[in-house]
Order: structure tokens, then C-alpha cells, then sequence
């Protein structure tokens, strides 16, 4: 008897092989996350009032406006696997180029609404942050924290984009070799459920 | 030259020799054949246990006598630090899988290598920068952390020691084990040889299977703990510095949904190890294997459940409390099952008491002491008073030291002779084996009773009663630390200058890696082996291959 | 098997991904307007059980788990149990707490 999933002995390469060793990374990415909910829960849950009223001071237009970024950035990036696939290499590229180019106005966006709050004196150390109340402050701790990770992450994954389209470019991606080019689209959707989660978290519970 | 010629050049010889694209010293720290990886492992894991013992046997002379013996109690606070920080991050964590997983997982697969080769270098060399980044901390200014190696918040905020590179350190640790775990999972599921069906792999694959899930899924919670406490430090965000708002209790939580898999982490490969070693020198099958496979994955979920009995003196709630009590008892039955296999095996079976064997017997006994002494801790009322006494420090020594460790010194005489195809002295290990064993109960059961009677862990200074036990211990930790250095020497002499050994098969073995050369060749096999029986087979050392066609 | 082994359309097509994007940028419209009525204790649910039906659609169609054999199914099953339970067991202490 033969079994089924071992094809991957003898071959040189295996796809799903190396699809699977992302997927666990992104759990470990995943579960990164997960501790930080884990005292987001906690913390709203005992300071459940403060965290409304400290919500208000996020800007949900802005907040909108960037998960429509990301979700946009998240179907440029499939789609270029697909183009990659029928071997539109163009068309690929492009879209590829689009992706990173949402990320970055992500991150701008991102910048001049922590600048806004900083400007307002709210960052770890100010005055401001040591007096305030404590739920407030925890919130603002978890959003700093959080979206920080995050933008950490989209970062990562803009320059990890941008490697592989300089890999399409030369070719060390190709329409049947494209693996890479799969993964990073992974790391980058898993940063985009992240944010979904994150949105209405932070934004949305006023 | 280019790794294909490479191959074809002196692939057939062994991995020891083997040629390849670079030369001396480049030609190990570069390679990425999974056997070398593991010998550089081993190498840096002997090197981190040693400055472990050094502290663990500072520990034990300064509590010698009451009050000062040798050193202040700052420097203390830091030994035991330091002691813990290596022993559990460096040693009892990577050990078993780091080492002989990297060397034996994919032999025992029947696959080349593992299924990220590169990935596997980089992890060892997290392993060795986070290593060496707790020595720096040593010397650095401010002195290496003083916390203990849970890093309980609000201390580690406060003191001014070097807990952010200590923090950094086992950070990096972490990830080193993340890749190792996701390496195996994905070996496992692609790189089975044809035939071998998920019940054909031998337990000690499945016990890395199991682990692999927890070091996957529990190791990035301690991960971002340890950054946020470095975030605390830095920047004063306030998440768990209780003068902030923060709870520190939380912290508490978030450290152990870690590190309580984490102890299973450490102990369910050297199970893996034991279940391999028991039936080949007891001449038997092992005995429920389907159970023992199971057991891991059972504990592996379970032992992902009961973290907060380590908290039940901090003021969690009386519910809280009553589920982490009850899924800790729940946890030790998948542990008793394999217990209760290991015997079954044993019984009237002929039964030859090689080193291997000695230290496996051993693990059986220590660890169930250690884990009956968890089970009287798991019940609420008495771990109120046994919590923070050195009944624990007794506990989780015979659970990790007795358990893990003689699961590491039974794997390393079980396997170094195929590693390096050179035998030790039969007889100075067993020598060594019974000073351990002696010295081991001498220095650590006499924590249990002091325990009991009301010493605190981790104290600088005790009351005159506690002095007799104090000394029994300490003496006891000479007793040890003389049996361990016996058995190292005899270790590394056999590698350097053992009889040569060109058997395939020293003790009888059944496994895959027996029936390979010794040591194994490059890319262990000639040909990718066709598994058609149970994993036990291997003894007689005829290996089938695959029909040419169904490879191409 | 094979089909899986070589990379050979491992991608859906275009518009399955651009109605997906659409279904997703719908969803934030919903759980933007809902969270502007007042549900009580119903909003985080509400919020929650949108945003876990985005992740759906995301992990299924533009991470193809779809496409993936099913190992990979289980193995995000298993991640995300495993958070859930830590959670459940978090607030079996967080829930009770009298005077901490
Ligand atoms: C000769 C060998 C060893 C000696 C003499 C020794 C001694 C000690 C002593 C006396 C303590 C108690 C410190 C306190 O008062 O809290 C301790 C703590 C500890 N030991 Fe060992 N030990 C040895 C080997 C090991 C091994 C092999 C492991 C791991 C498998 C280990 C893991 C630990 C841990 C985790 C702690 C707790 C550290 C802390 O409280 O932060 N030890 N050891
Ligand atoms: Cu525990």
C-alpha cells in the first residue's frame, strides 16, 4: 500500500509542502495577536465604560477609509497570483506594485492618526497619559500597541511584496513556479484579517 | 563544487565525512543536513547545560548555611535567574526535539532531510544568539536579570537589571522553537517514505508531531508577553504595571498559557524517546501503541488547559480555580496511560539493562514521583500551602531533571553510538548512571520534605531547622554533579576515541535509522525506503526499495 | 493529488475575487452603520460575528483554502479552537471575579 499524500518524497519541490510551513507561521502570527486580545477582552470587559467614551477620540472616517485600503490591497494581491498563474507576468507586476503602493498610503494614513493623538499629548510618558484615568489609558496602551504590531506587520509584509516583485521581475518567479509569490500574499491576507478584527474594536464601540 | 557532483561524488559515504560545497569548519556551520544541525545542537546544548549546573551548584552552596555563604543576596537572585533561564530555555525546551529529532525525525521517516532545510540552520542559529545573548547579560552593566525566569510583573518592571536582554534572549529562543515545531509538521505531513502510513511511524515521531503542535500554538503567547514587558520597560505603556491600571495577574495568565504547554513541550519527546528505548531492550513490542500515539496528542490538548494552577495563591476567582484544578487531574491520565504501557511492555519481557535502559527505568520512577507530587499540588486546598515552597522546586526537578534529563542521557546513549559510529565504556556508564541516580534523590527529595514542613523557593536565608535538609541537598548536588561529569567524559571520550563501530544495529532496534549505516551516509538512505509492515521491523536491517517506476 | 502538486491554476478566477471584495467592503459598511445604532451588548456580537464572517471570506477564497487539501482545514480549525478555549478559560477566572 501506497499511501496518498506522500508524493513529495522523491520530487525536488514541493508546494503544498512549503503552503503548509506558511500556514503555520501565520498561526504563530495569529496567536502573536491572540495574546494581545486576550487583554484587550480582559481589559474592556473590566473597564467596559471608559472604553466607550475613550473610542470617541478615534476617527471612525479615517478608520473606514483604511480597512477599504486594505481589503482593496488584499484583492490586488490575489488577483496577481492569479495573474501570475496564466502567466500574465504585466499584469501581475502591476498589480503587485498597486498592492505595496496601498499598503504605504495604509501607513501614512496611520502615521498622521497616531501624529493627531500625540499632538493631543496622549503617548505613553506624557502627562497627559500618567493622569488620565485608568481604562482610558489602558485603552490608548492596547491601540498603541496593537495597531503598532500591525503597521509593524505591514511593513513586513509591503518590503516582503516588494521582494518578490523584483523575484517576478527576474524571473525567479514564474507561471509555473510561483509558490513564493503565494506566500507572501498569505502573510499579507492574514495582516488584512487582523485588521478586520481590529477595526471595529478600536473604532467602533462608541 | 555544486551539490549535485557533490552527491554523486561521496554520497555514500558517511555524513561525517561527506564533502561538500564547503570546507572545515564552513562545512558544519553552513550545512544544512539535518544530522549536522543536530550534532551542532548537541554540542551547543552540552555547553549551556554545563554553565546551568555551574549555577545550580552555586545555588546549592550558598544555601549550604543559614545567611550569607558565599555570595550577597542580589548575586543569588541572580543565579537562580541565570540557573532557570538556561536550564529551561537552552536545555529541558530544545533538547530533546533540537537534537534528536533533527538527527533521527526524518531516518525515522524514511525521509532525506527535513522539509526546510535552511530554515532548520536558522534556527539553530537563534538558538546559539539567544544563548549567548543570556551569557552577555552577565556582564553587561546592571547585571543579568534578577527576576526568576517567569519574569513576574511588577518586579520585572521595576528592577534594574538587564531583564530587557534576558527578555530578548528567550524571545529569540522562542522563535528558534517555533521553527523547529513547523519544520516537523510539515516533515511529518509531506516527507513520509511511501507506505508509511500515519500508524506506521514509530511513537517517537508521533511525540515530535505532538510537541511540534504546542511549540506552534503556544510558544508566540510568551512571545508577545515577553515583548510587552519590554515595551513596558522602555516605553511605560502602563498594560501591566498595576501603578498604570494594568493588572499583573494578567501578565501571570499570559505567562502561563504559555509555559505550562511549555513543561509538556519539554517532556513529551523525551516520552517519545522512552517508548522507543523500552520495548528494544526488553525484547518486546511495545505495548499499546495506538494509546501511547494518542496519549501525546491528549496531552498535548489537555496540557494546553490547566495553566492556572500555577496561580491558584494569587486571588483567582473561586470558579477559575475549580476548572484549572479538575482539567489538571484530567491531564494526568494520558501521562499514566503511557506509564501504564511502559510497564505492560516490560512485563515478562527479557529485560537487558544497558545504559540506555538504566536511564529509561529511571525516567519511569522519576517522573512518576514527579508527577504524583503534581497531582498533590493540583489539589486546591494543600497547593495553598505547598505553593512557593521548595516542594515545587522538588516537583519540577523530578518532573524535568528526573524526567527530561534522563530522557536527554538515555537518548544520548541509546544514539550517540550510530551518530558518530563509536561506542563508550559500557561500564563506566553504568557507574555513572547509579552516582546520578543516587545523587539526583539525594539533592531533590529532601526538597520535598522541607517543603512540606514551610521553605519557601527561592529564599536566600532559612531558620536553623531547615539547616539538615539544606546540607543533605547540597551534598546531594556534589553527588550529581561528580555523576554527571563521569558520564560526560565517558561520553565525549567514546566519541573521540571509542572502538569503532560499523554494525548497523547495536542494541536490536526496530526502527528505520537502525537499518541505515553507521554512522549514516549523507542523505541517509540510498533510496527512499517502501514501508510495508509495522515500524518495528527494521531489526534485521533489510530495507525495501520502491519499484523503480513508482519514484519517476 | 497531482493537481495540488503542481502549481497549475492553484488561483481562482478574477471576478469570484472582486465580488468577494465587494461582499467585504459591504460588510464594513454594515458594521459601520450598526455600530451606530445602540444594541447594548448585542454590538460587540454584532461586530464580532461580521468581522468573523469576513475573515470566512478572506481565509476560504483569497488564502484558497478552498483549494487546499484538507489538512489545512483542520490544522486553522485547530488554531483558532485553540484560541477560544484560552479565551473561555481566561474569563472563567475574569468572569467571576469578586474583588481582585
Ligand atoms: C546539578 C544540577 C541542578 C542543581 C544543583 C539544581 C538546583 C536548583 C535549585 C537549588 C533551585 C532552587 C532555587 C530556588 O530556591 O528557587 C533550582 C531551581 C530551578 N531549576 Fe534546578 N538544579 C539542577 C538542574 C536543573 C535542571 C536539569 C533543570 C531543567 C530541566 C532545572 C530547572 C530549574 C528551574 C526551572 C528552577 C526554577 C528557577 C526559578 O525559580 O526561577 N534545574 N535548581
Ligand atoms: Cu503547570
Amino acid at each position: 500500500m501506497i499511501s496518498q499524500d506522500n508524493t513529495a518524497v522523491h520530487a525536488h519541490r514541493d508546494d503544498i509542502g512549503s503552503r503548509m510551513g506558511m500556514w503555520l507561521f501565520l498561526f504563530t502570527e495569529l496567536l502573536l495577536f491572540g495574546g494581545l486580545f486576550f487583554l484587550y477582552s480582559v481589559y474592556r470587559f473590566l473597564h467596559q465604560a471608559d472604553f466607550h467614551v475613550a473610542a470617541k477620540e478615534l476617527d471612525i472616517i479615517i478608520g473606514t477609509f483604511n480597512t477599504a485600503i486594505l481589503l482593496t490591497s488584499s484583492l490586488t494581491m490575489a488577483m496577481s497570483i492569479t495573474a501570475m498563474s496564466r502567466d500574465n507576468k504585466k499584469l501581475s507586476i502591476s498589480l503587485q506594485v498597486v498592492t505595496i503602493l496601498l499598503g504605504i498610503s495604509f501607513l501614512i494614513n496611520k502615521y498622521f492618526e497616531w501624529m493627531t493623538h500625540i499632538n493631543h499629548g496622549i503617548y505613553p510618558g506624557s502627562n497627559d497619559y500618567l493622569s488620565m484615568d485608568s481604562g482610558r489609558r489602558l485603552f490608548f496602551a492596547l491601540y498603541y500597541v496593537m495597531t503598532g504590531l500591525h503597521a509593524l506587520h505591514v511593513i513586513v509584509g509591503t518590503v516582503l511584496i516588494g521582494i518578490m516583485t523584483r523575484f517576478t521581475v527576474k524571473n525567479v518567479i514564474t507561471h509555473d513556479s510561483y509558490v513564493k509569490l503565494e506566500a507572501a500574499g498569505l502573510y499579507w491576507h492574514l495582516v488584512d484579517i487582523i485588521w478586520i478584527f481590529l477595526f471595529p474594536l478600536f473604532y467602533l464601540i462608541t | 563544487m555544486n551539490d549535485d557532483a557533490a552527491i554523486a561524488a561521496n554520497g555514500h559515504v558517511s555524513f561525517l565525512d561527506y564533502q561538500g560545497k564547503y570546507k572545515g569548519i564552513r562545512a558544519w556551520i553552513l550545512s544544512t543536513d539535518h544530522k549536522r544541525i543536530g550534532i551542532m545542537y548537541l554540542f551547543a546544548l552540552i555547553t549551556f547545560f554545563a554553565i546551568g549546573v555551574t549555577f545550580g551548584f552555586l545555588i546549592r552552596l550558598e544555601l549550604l548555611t543559614p545567611g550569607k555563604t558565599i555570595v550577597e543576596p542580589q548575586v543569588y537572585n541572580e543565579f537562580f535567574t541565570l540557573h532557570g533561564v538556561i536550564m529551561i530555555f537552552l536545555f529541558v525546551i530544545p533538547g530533546i526535539p533540537a537534537v534528536f529529532g533533527n538527527f533521527f525525525l526524518p531516518i525515522m521517516i524514511g525521509a532525506k532531510d527535513v522539509a526546510f532545510p535552511r530554515l532548520n540552520l536558522l534556527s539553530w542559529y537563534l538558538y546559539v544568539t539567544g544563548g549567548i545573548l543570556i551569557i552577555v547579560s552577565i556582564i553587561m552593566p546592571g547585571g543579568p536579570a534578577d527576576t526568576g525566569w517567569t519574569f513576574y510583573i511588577p518586579y520585572s518592571v521595576r528592577t534594574t537589571t538587564n531583564v530587557i536582554a534576558t527578555g530578548t534572549a528567550a524571545f529569540l529562543l522562542g522563535f528558534s522553537s517555533i521553527l523547529t515545531g513547523l519544520n516537523f509538521i510539515t516533515t511529518i505531513h509531506r516527507l513520509r517514505a511511501p507506505g508509511m502510513a500515519w500508524f506506521k511511524m514509530p511513537l517517537f515521531a508521533w511525540s515530535l508531531y505532538a510537541t511540534a503542535w504546542i511549540q506552534v500554538l503556544a510558544t508566540p503567547i510568551i512571545g508577545i508577553t515577553l515583548l510587552l514587558i519590554i515595551v513596558e520597560r522602555v516605553f511605560g505603556v502602563g498594560l501591566f504595571d498595576p501603578a498604570l491600571g494594568g493588572d499583573p495577574i494578567l501578565y501571570q495568565h499570559l505567562f502561563w498559557i504559555y509555559s505550562h504547554p511549555a513543561v509538556y513541550i519539554m517532556i513529551v519527546p523525551a516520552m517519545g524517546v522512552i517508548s522507543e528505548i523500552i520495548p528494544v531492550f526488553a525484547r518486546r513490542t511495545i505495548f499499546g501503541y495506538k494509546f501511547i500515539a494518542f496519549s501525546s496528542l491528549g496531552i498535548a490538548l489537555f496540557g494546553s488547559l490547566v495553566w492556572g494552577h500555577h496561580m491558584f495563591a494569587v486571588g483567582m476567582s473561586d470558579a477559575g480555580q475549580f476548572v484549572f484544578s479538575f482539567l489538571t487531574f484530567m491531564v494526568a491520565i494520558p501521562s499514566a496511560i503511557k506509564v501504564f504501557n511502559w510497564t505492560a511492555t516490560l512485563y515478562k519481557g527479557s529485560i537487558s539493562l544497558d545504559p540506555p535502559m538504566l536511564y529509561a527505568l529511571a525516567f519511569i520512577f522519576l517522573f512518576s514521583i514527579g508527577g504524583f507530587t503534581g497531582l498533590i499540588q493540583g489539589a486546591l486546598s494543600v497547593d495553598i500551602h505547598l505553593t512557593d515552597t521548595s516542594f515545587i522546586v522538588g516537583h519540577f526537578h523530578y518532573v524535568m531533571f528526573g524526567g527530561t534529563g534522563m530522557g536527554v542521557f538515555a537518548a544520548l546513549h541509546y544514539w550517540l553510538p550510530k551518530m558518530f559510529g563509536r561506542m563508550y565504556n559500557m561500564k563506566r556508564a553504568k557507574v555513572a548512571f547509579w552516582i546520578i541516580f543516587v545523587g539526583f534523590n539525594t539533592l531533590y527529595f529532601p526538597m520535598f520534605v522541607m517543603g512540606w514542613l514551610g521553605m519557601p523557593r527561592r529564599y536566600y536565608d532559612y531558620l536553623p531547622e531547615y539547616t539538615v535538609y539544606h546540607q543533605i541537598a547540597t551534598v546531594g548536588s556534589w553527588i550529581l554533579i561528580i555523576g554527571m561529569g563521569i558520564m560526560f567524559t565517558n561520553l565525549i571520550r567514546g566519541i573521540l576515541k571509542g572502538n569503532v563501530v560499523t554494525e548497523k544495529n547495536i542494541w536490536g532496534g526496530e526502527t528505520l535509522e537502525w537499518a541505515t549505516d553507521t554512522p549514516p551516509i549523507h542523505e541517509n538512505f540510498e533510496e527512499i525506503p517502501l514501508v510495508t509492515g509495522t515500524p518495528y521491523e527494521y531489526k534485521q536491517n533489510d530495507i525495501e526499495e520502491l519499484p523503480e517506476e513508482v519514484i519517476h | 493529488m497531482d493537481k495540488h502538486h503542481s502549481n497549475i491554476e492553484h488561483a481562482h478566477g478574477y471576478s469570484i475575487y472582486v465580488f468577494v471584495w465587494m461582499a467585504l467592503l459591504i460588510l464594513t459598511g454594515v458594521t459601520v452603520t450598526v455600530a451606530g445604532i445602540n444594541l447594548g451588548a448585542l454590538t460587540i456580537a454584532a461586530a464580532l460575528l461580521i468581522a468573523s464572517i469576513k475573515s470566512y471570506l478572506v481565509l476560504t477564497i483569497f488564502m484558497h483554502l478552498r483549494l487546499e487539501m484538507k489538512a489545512f482545514r483542520v490544522f486553522v480549525s485547530v488554531a483558532i479552537l485553540f484560541i477560544i478555549i484560552s479565551f473561555f478559560l481566561l474569563f472563567s477566572d475574569y468572569s467571576f471575579l469578586g474583588a481582585r
